[in-house]
């Protein structure tokens, strides 16, 4: 196969299995980890195969372009350096998986946490491989956000919970902090392919920017490598099951800070801020993470402080900036990775076990688990830099480093002193760790008698212990080629020779090693007597947690601030809200429009009377709507009514008739609907004079006054100005028109556009129209008046007490006999409105009309029935199933729509065709006839019910309404007749 | 012409935006009704307004000059009808937090 199709099933295939994973069911843990581990093991095989290309600095790169014109493609790019985090990955990956089997109880859901690995690994692989530095942000926020979910793994847990939004609120921060640098990066070389960047180092180092890029750069690595000050997430994602903690903690997502340290080494290093930056955020976590690290009472907790130390001491190797460091650091990084993953797994076996991490509790377990024991004692040797061991080489290449003359004096003194001092204490813990554990008297108050774990489980923490010892004694066979191979890829040619021989003579980093090593079992067995008190946390440092000062700025942050933020703008508050929106629109079009729209002229002639007559109405009608809609609702209705009318006339004055007719139709509906929730609302009634209002309302009022002045003068002025200039001659309505007739079948252009040219525009506006119907259906069955509101109209009150004071009448009489010559007028006009509508709907196609329209004087037949005979009166008649209508409407016009494809051409093509009927004579008979029918259907549908379920909240009885189960449906037959039988009232509120 | 009806859009622009952040439910939707005329007039506004004009095509004479500008207005009629639907799920959501809420005050609380 190919290098392109390798490099890219390496990326894609954990995030492909990741979803297969994730969609296994909750008991398939062996097929699970058969998918997981054969996964690991594909992308080490493939990572294997590419070693012969990445030898001796050689690239190999594949590039997909995605965004040429912008800089952005995915390149997927292996190195030497690359390639040596891709064994990790995919190796510590492979034994993680095998021993998560073993780990995870199968109470555990296992999909979601393999899914979640294979997630994370793809995501690692692919910050590792990307050639392109958006793409490795991209990766990068990948790993916090998959890290997150693999912390928060257990959520039901609370510890689990804010130990992954805390992980992923700080390692998120610093992943868009380091967006912003690899942006600058981009704008400052121009590109963003990690070749070019690689190769314009002394662009970088010497452009202005270089301290702000390094700064964001160092934040995205730092909050990813746990280093001062933002260790404090590390140890609270220990709640993390632990093969989690033996993956991402020690090979993988921390590792990927000093990852991006070491790639971008080449070219930002060397410099006076990175020297101080780097090394001393380095020494201070190397030094404070292996002084915590000692008092820790959790195995895992102590593990953690570790591995932030040991961050620190790859991180300050890294801030030094001599060639022979960064290779220590490349060597520490593989080392760490190993001797760290195989201790996370000896710790969760100890765990599984024995039924607790505590060390206070732990003791003696020796002599029932000799095999882990023994293990985790030679992995813990590797730790503290015991000799034939592999984390003694790396080790001493530090001492070596720090050893060197450094013409400044500070760090002169503060290196050295700082790496024996963390040298001890490293030592003092992995002591704590074995002796805590594995000796000492037998253990008392466990839960259950410890054992070994089954073989298999152990398997994993066997292999990384013998590499740790192969690497430890013949480090120039076992690593040697591959750590120069990754060296090599990232220093080029300034490669220096080093040694990776263990004996180098006595000489001061033997002397540094030895004095570690006696210092550390000193300080142990001094420590011994205050360890045994079994006190929680480090001396001195008690009180500064980090953790806590990171709840407290987060509490700020996003509690508080976040309050009065909502509290001012939240949806909570509409009108604040509204204001802005408004404000934000008026604004950004006063800034699109500041250059101004070009010469204006001013046409004062060719004035109708009638037109100004008719809109000097609309603005009266506009104006005194706006100005009565508080308390007079009813007259404010009206007024809308009014300037709709005018709206509608408008469209008639301008040769728009189908405009006209429709707004006239949906004018009617609309005022229809309002009126009926007229009732519904609270009475309001103007109290004294305007005096009284509140200071801070007529300022809001003012305020919003001139705000809608300011956006009723842009309108006007933006209309004017488009108005009156000459429009484009050969704009797109040529188009429609040209063709309306000859491919289209009909003469009514607009008509022709909306079921023909615009037909899945339509398709998707009726469908809209029917969700909404559903919607305020669905809403209403649940609906509960207020309390004031269920009560009798107070004019229906007075009509029944007349009758009842008349011996001949009864209650209700009136009421009946309100309107009654209109009424019987309504009723004669039914089938009158059916032949209109039916009228409509024919000559839409060629004259103003449509299913629209006639749809709509269908469903205003329908509400006059209503209004005339009352609820129960029509619906003892006529069974209205408006919800089938919408259905039905809709399947008709995607029936005709895919009816297209039967002949071959693409959905919602409409065929026409004339029909010589006898008497009617020459009839079009287009398909998209059958759309508008289907329009026509839904309309009639969604319109009805909309209207007939608000209508049926005045049948309700006052009990109904209370109880929570009610009795309404649209359709259904009206509850008990002993309820009066309404006609649709309207007035209701203070009008 | 083109004055009366650009400071008419003005008008009921400048009225619906005042109701649209006012406190009470029903004066939000009246505005809303105001607004979406003005809209609609606007964008229709935007083919240039014509008298006389013929909306339907005569299939003898092909010259679109002759006829009004059609595009605006089909856009205009969808908004009309989407207009409609949006007054119609306002005026139930305005129900429904009326009759929860017990105040008809946009926030669901008086303040």
């Amino acid at each position: 196969m190919s290098s392109e199709v390798l490099l890219t099933v390496l990326i894609v295939l954990p995030f492909l299995s990741s979803l297969v994973a994730g969609s296994l069911p909750a008991n398939a843990r062996n097929a699970e980890v058969w998918l997981a581990g054969a996964v690991a093991l594909i992308g080490l095989a493939i990572t294997m195969s590419f070693y012969p290309d990445v030898t001796g600095g050689d690239v190999v790169r594949y590039e997909i372009p995605w965004l040429p014109s912008a800089g952005l493609n995915l390149v997927i790019r292996m190195d030497g350096f690359a390639w040596i985090f891709s064994m990790l990955i995919t190796g510590i990956g492979f034994l993680v998986v095998l021993y998560a089997r073993y780990y995870m109880s199968p109470k555990d859901p296992v999909p979601r946490f393999f899914a979640f690995f294979l997630a994370f690994m793809g995501a690692m692989l692919g910050v590792v491989t990307s050639g392109n530095i958006i793409q490795l942000v991209v990766f990068w926020e990948l790993t916090s956000v998959t890290s997150f979910l693999l912390i928060g793994y257990w959520y039901h847990n609370a510890n689990a919970r804010d130990g992954a939004r805390m992980a992923l609120t700080v390692t998120a921060i610093g992943g868009l902090a380091l967006l912003v640098a690899m942006l600058l990066v981009g704008h400052v070389i121009g590109s963003y392919d990690l070749d070019a960047v690689l190769a314009s180092g002394d662009t970088l180092r010497e452009h202005t920017l270089y301290t702000t890029i390094l700064v964001l750069m160092l934040l995205g690595a730092f909050t990813k490598s746990a280093q001062f000050p933002f260790q404090f997430w590390l140890p609270r994602a220990m709640a993390a099951p632990t093969p989690v903690s033996a993956y991402l903690h020690s090979a993988t997502m921390v590792k990927a800070g000093v990852f991006l340290l070491v790639r971008f080494w080449p070219v930002m290093a060397g410099t006076e801020e990175w020297f101080w930056i780097v090394s001393s955020a380095g020494l201070i976590t190397l030094v404070m993470g292996a002084y915590a690290a000692i008092f820790q009472q959790d195995l895992k907790g102590l593990l953690a402080y570790s591995t932030i130390s040991h961050l620190g001491l790859i991180t300050t190797l890294l801030g030094m900036g001599t060639p022979l460091a960064a290779v220590a650091a490349i060597f520490h990084i593989v080392n760490h990775a190993t001797f760290k993953a195989s201790l996370f797994m000896a710790a969760g076996i100890i765990d599984h076990e024995s039924g607790t991490r505590d060390l206070r509790r732990l003791s003696g377990l020796f002599k029932y688990m000799p095999f882990t024991g023994t293990l985790a004692i030679i992995a813990s040797a590797a730790m503290a830099g015991v000799p034939l061991l592999n984390g003694f080489i790396s080790k001493e290449m530090f001492f070596t480093e720090t050893a060197i003359r450094n013409p400044n004096m500070f760090a002169n003194l503060a290196l050295p002193i700082g790496a024996i001092i963390a040298g001890i204490f490293s030592v003092a813990y992995a002591l704590r760790f074995v002796c805590g554990v594995f000796f000492g008297p037998p253990p008392t108050d466990l839960e259950k008698v410890p054992h070994e774990p089954p073989s298999l489980m152990r398997i994993p923490i066997e292999v990384l212990v013998l590499i740790c010892l192969i690497v430890g004694i013949i480090p120039g066979i076992a690593i040697g080629p591959y750590l120069a191979t990754a060296v090599v890829a990232v220093l080029g040619q300034d490669t220096p020779h080093y040694s990776l021989s263990i004996w180098h003579g006595f000489n001061l980093p033997l002397l540094m090693s030895i004095g570690a090593l006696v210092g550390g079992v000193i300080l142990y067995i001094m420590l011994r007597p205050y360890l045994a008190l079994g006190v929680e946390g480090p001396p001195l440092m008690r009180r500064l947690v980090g953790q806590r000062i990171f709840e407290r700025i987060l509490v700020t942050i996003s509690w508080k601030w976040a309050k009065s933020l909502e509290r001012w703008a939240g949806t909570r508050r509409l009108q604040p809200q509204l204001f802005l929106l408004v404000l934000i629109c008026v604004v950004t079009a006063w800034f699109a429009l500041r250059p101004g729209f070009g010469p204006v002229k001013l046409q004062l002639s060719g004035w109708d009377p009638g037109f100004v007559i008719l809109w000097l109405v609309g603005i009266f009608c506009a104006i005194a709507a706006a100005h009565q809609a508080k308390y007079h609702r009813l007259a404010s209705l009206v007024l809308m009514s009014g300037a709709g009318l005018v709206t509608c006339m408008t469209f008639v004055w301008f040769s728009a008739p189908d405009l006209a007719v429709t707004q006239l139709l949906v004018e009617i509906v609309t005022t229809v609907l309002i009126l009926l929730g007229l009732r519904w609302l609270p009475k309001r009634f103007q109290k004294g004079d305007a005096d009284h209002i509140a200071l801070p309302t007529k300022l809001r009022r003012y305020r919003d006054i001139v705000l809608g002045v300011f956006a009723g003068g842009g309108v006007a002025a933006l209309s004017y100005a488009i108005m009156t200039r000459t429009a484009v001659p050969d704009g797109i309505s040529r188009f429609f028109l040209e063709r309306a007739y000859t491919e289209g079948g009909g003469t009514n252009v607009i008509n022709v556009m909306l079921v023909d040219f615009r037909g899945f525009d339509t398709f998707g506006e009726i469908a809209v129209l029917g969700i909404v119907a559903i919607t305020v259906f669905a809403l209403l069955r649940r609906f509960r008046p207020a309390a004031e509101s269920v009560e009798k109209p107070e004019q229906q009150r007075i009509q029944n007490a007349y009758d009842n004071l008349r011996p001949n009448r009864q209650s209700g009489d009136t009421v009946n006999e309100y309107l009654m010559i209109p009424s019987v007028i309504m009723q004669w006009m039914f089938p009158v409105i059916i032949v209109l509508s039916a009228y409509i709907f024919l000559r839409g196609h060629d004259l103003p009309g449509g299913g629209f329209a006639a749809g709509i004087t269908m469903s205003i037949g329908f509400i006059l029935q209503y209004m005339a005979g009352g609820t129960r009166w029509v619906e003892d008649r006529l069974r209205i199933l408006p919800v089938k209508w919408i259905g039905t409407g809709l399947l008709i016009a995607l029936a005709t729509g895919l009816g297209a494809w039967a002949f071959g051409y693409p959905f919602l093509t409409m065929a026409f065709q004339y029909a010589e009927l006898p008497i009617i004579g020459k009839v079009p008979m287009a398909a998209a006839l059958f759309f508008d029918l289907g329009v026509f259907v839904l309309v009639v549908g969604a319109t009805v019910l909309i209207l007939i379920a608000l209508a049926h909240q005045s049948v309700r009885s006052p009990k109904a309404a209370r109880s929570s189960v009610l009795p309404t449906h649209a359709v259904e037959p009206p509850p008990p007749p002993t309820l009066e039988t309404s006609t649709v009232e309207a007035p209701g509120g203070a009008s | 012409m083109e004055l009366v009806l650009a400071i008419g859009i003005g008008v009921l622009a400048g009225s619906g935006v005042f109701l649209l952040l006012r406190p009470r439910t029903f004066q939000v939707i009246i505005g809303l009704s105001l607004l979406s005329y003005a809209v609609n007039l606007f964008i229709f506004s935007m083919g240039r307004i014509r008298l006389n004009a013929a909306p339907v095509l005569d299939p003898a004479a092909n010259d679109p000059a002759l006829y009004t500008d059609p595009v605006p207005q089909a856009l205009v009629l969808t908004a009309i009808v989407i207009g409609f639907a949006m007054t119609a799920l306002f005026l139930v959501v305005l129900l429904a937090s009326r009759g929860f809420t017990g105040t008809d005050h946009v926030d669901g609380r008086e303040r």
